[in-house]
């Protein structure tokens, strides 16, 4: 069996795997061989919808938003704030006015770092991390810490890749004015305890951040369920385009934050002596947006929900398991990342092959995988080794896929035991 | 070894035993402590991190040279070879192969002889050639390379190949 076969709302058949027919990028040969992409966790492909929708956009609709009285400023403005209303309800938000464009995961929490934490930290107090985090979830907690004089502590992992839970809520005590950690680990694709972790937040009155760039694609996202203060994420990861994403924050939060950048569209009367700011989320979106972005992920929104998350969920992790299993049969393998609790990713290295010089014999036989730290240096360090070979899986993939890749590691072993 | 020809012939060409080798038993492995000249090279892009060793001496001749550190195969090889190769050469020929080896595997001047770019013959050096079919990869084959101009000209910075 190949897939697993679903049954829709409305009784049709969905078969997840069967989607892979949507994204054009996935029926190209790579270096003579059918493409075998393994890489979603770094980006993700784009169904024809999303594509087509974009160009669509910019053939017939474009202007600018919220300025002009004319029918394409009117189109742009509707597509534009249509695609908020849809991502809003995607993640489950209470309000659009909770929904913040950015231009990723990494501005996503930047704002955080600068505008929530930045005027109240001081000497003493404390923001906390994890040791899984991305570069994009550490480098701007240290930003902050050095502008503020505040300390960065990161709470420990064990050797399966899992967050030492008790550890990290011994740390949770008065002088922590910022939990902030992955929902899902990009290198080892561990799906943290969250909902637990957060509680014990909740009852010190620590706020949270959630980096979700890596859960978003792969699993329902409730955030108000969650209970989070802000959730990060990023279009291209969820099979929209670059340069687009999303901060949630919870309204009472955003309210009191000051701007992060100012400019055009986040004022409503600018005066020499003096600026009124616009009303959220605009606050924070100053200058003409990204707007065919926008645009694009409310179609990758759109196409995950015809889809169903849950399904997803499901499919997903099947074909993670079977990947697990069919990469464990591989002579000299070692896995990086065995947590208990998984999505998507599998980190591995085999014999004493650098990671480098396997992602060259397998992008050889069309197979794409991520080789390197993946961003996330403190976790190589943790087990000692430079990087790794990181297969991700999405929506798309499927045991063909699976079987591809173990096939070509066999070849990376033949050409190094001559 | 039918289907997969080109591919096989490229990837073979790329590791080839003499480069293989080095990647498994690099030479000059290790720290001088009587260098004069030292520098880092870092690969951002993977992670490769090579630190080089050179003592120069008074004639501007090297009479030993060492590295350590860790990268690809390709990397690691292409470090060992230049060990082999610089001992004993004065640093203006040195900096001759570095600059002839960066112009042929760069594919600046494609040649059919030995002499690339200049009046060199790379020699052994040209197990490195295989890297021109993998762009990607000739940041890999130079990273020690720019290492060792770095350590000539004395840049305190570490050398990248970026």
């Amino acid at each position: 069996m190949s897939h697993i076969r679903l049954t829709d709302a409305e009784d049709n058949i969905v078969d997840i795997a069967n989607c892979r027919a949507d994204f054009p990028a996935l029926t190209q040969n790579v270096n003579g061989h059918p493409l075998v992409y393994l890489d979603s966790a770094a980006s993700s492909q784009q169904p024809a919808i999303v594509i087509d929708t974009i160009a669509e956009y910019q053939r017939h609709d474009h202007a600018n938003v919220h300025r002009g009285v004319h029918t394409l400023s009117h189109r742009a403005t509707e597509a534009y704030e249509g695609a908020r209303d849809r991502i809003r309800a995607f993640v489950n938000a209470a309000s659009r006015r909770e929904v913040v464009y950015t231009s990723g995961t990494t501005e996503s929490i930047n704002l955080v770092a600068q505008s929530f934490c930045r005027p109240t930290l001081k000497r003493g107090d404390k923001i906390l991390i994890t040791h899984l985090e991305h570069h994009s979830n550490i480098v701007p907690w240290q930003l902050v810490c050095e502008q503020t004089g505040a300390e960065l502590l990161v709470a420990a992992i064990d050797q399966r890749g899992q967050v030492e839970l008790d550890t990290l809520i011994a740390q949770l005590d008065e002088n922590v004015k910022m939990l902030a950690m992955a929902h899902v680990s990009n290198a080892l694709g561990t799906v943290l305890p969250v909902p637990d972790i957060i509680r014990e937040a909740r009852s010190r009155g620590i706020p949270v951040l959630l980096d979700g760039a890596q859960a978003v694609p792969h699993m329902p996202v409730d955030v108000q369920s969650l209970d989070c203060d802000f959730y990060a994420f990023s279009g291209h990861k969820m099979f929209g385009p670059t340069g687009m994403g999303i901060l949630y924050g919870k309204e009472a939060h955003l309210e009191k934050m000051p701007p992060y950048q100012g400019g055009g569209d986040m004022i409503l009367e600018v005066r020499f002596d003096g600026t009124t700011y616009n009303d959220l989320p605009y606050k924070f979106e100053a200058g003409t947006p990204n707007i065919s972005g926008a645009v694009g992920l409310g179609a990758a929104v759109d196409y995950l929900q015809s889809l169903g998350m849950d399904r997803i969920a499901e499919y997903e992790s099947e074909l993670l398991a079977y990947l697990t299993g069919q990469l464990q049969t591989v002579d000299g393998i070692r896995l990086i990342g065995t947590a208990k609790q998984k999505a998507s990713v599998q980190s591995f290295l085999l014999d004493d092959i650098h990671p480098h010089d396997l992602g060259t014999i397998l992008d050889r036989q069309g197979v794409a995988v991520r080789t390197g730290h993946h961003c996330a240096m403190p976790v190589m360090d943790f087990y000692g080794i430079a990087g790794t070979a990181r297969a991700s899986l999405a929506l798309y993939n499927n045991r063909q896929d699976v079987d591809a890749l173990v096939d070509s590691l066999g070849r990376a072993k033949e050409i190094f035991s001559r | 070894m039918t289907s997969l020809a080109q591919t096989s012939d490229e990837l073979q060409d790329l590791y080839r035993e003499l480069i293989l080798d080095h990647a498994r038993s690099p030479r000059h492995f290790g720290k001088l402590p009587d260098a004069t000249h030292t520098a880092e090279g870092i690969n951002p892009l993977c992670g490769d991190k090579l630190k080089m060793y050179f003592r120069i001496d008074g004639d501007d001749r090297i009479s030993d040279a060492r590295f350590e550190g860790s990268g690809c195969a390709i990397s690691v090889a292409s470090a060992s070879l230049l060990t082999d190769m610089v001992i004993g050469l004065h640093t203006d020929e040195a900096l001759k192969y570095f600059s002839a080896l960066v112009t042929r595997l760069a594919g600046v001047q494609p040649t059919d002889n030995d002499n690339a770019g200049d009046d060199i013959n790379l020699g052994k050096l040209r197990a490195l050639e295989g890297v021109r079919e993998f762009p990607s990869r000739v940041k890999c084959a130079t990273l020690a390379w720019h290492a060792l101009n770095s350590a000539i000209q004395r840049k305190s910075q570490p050398a990248t190949t970026e």
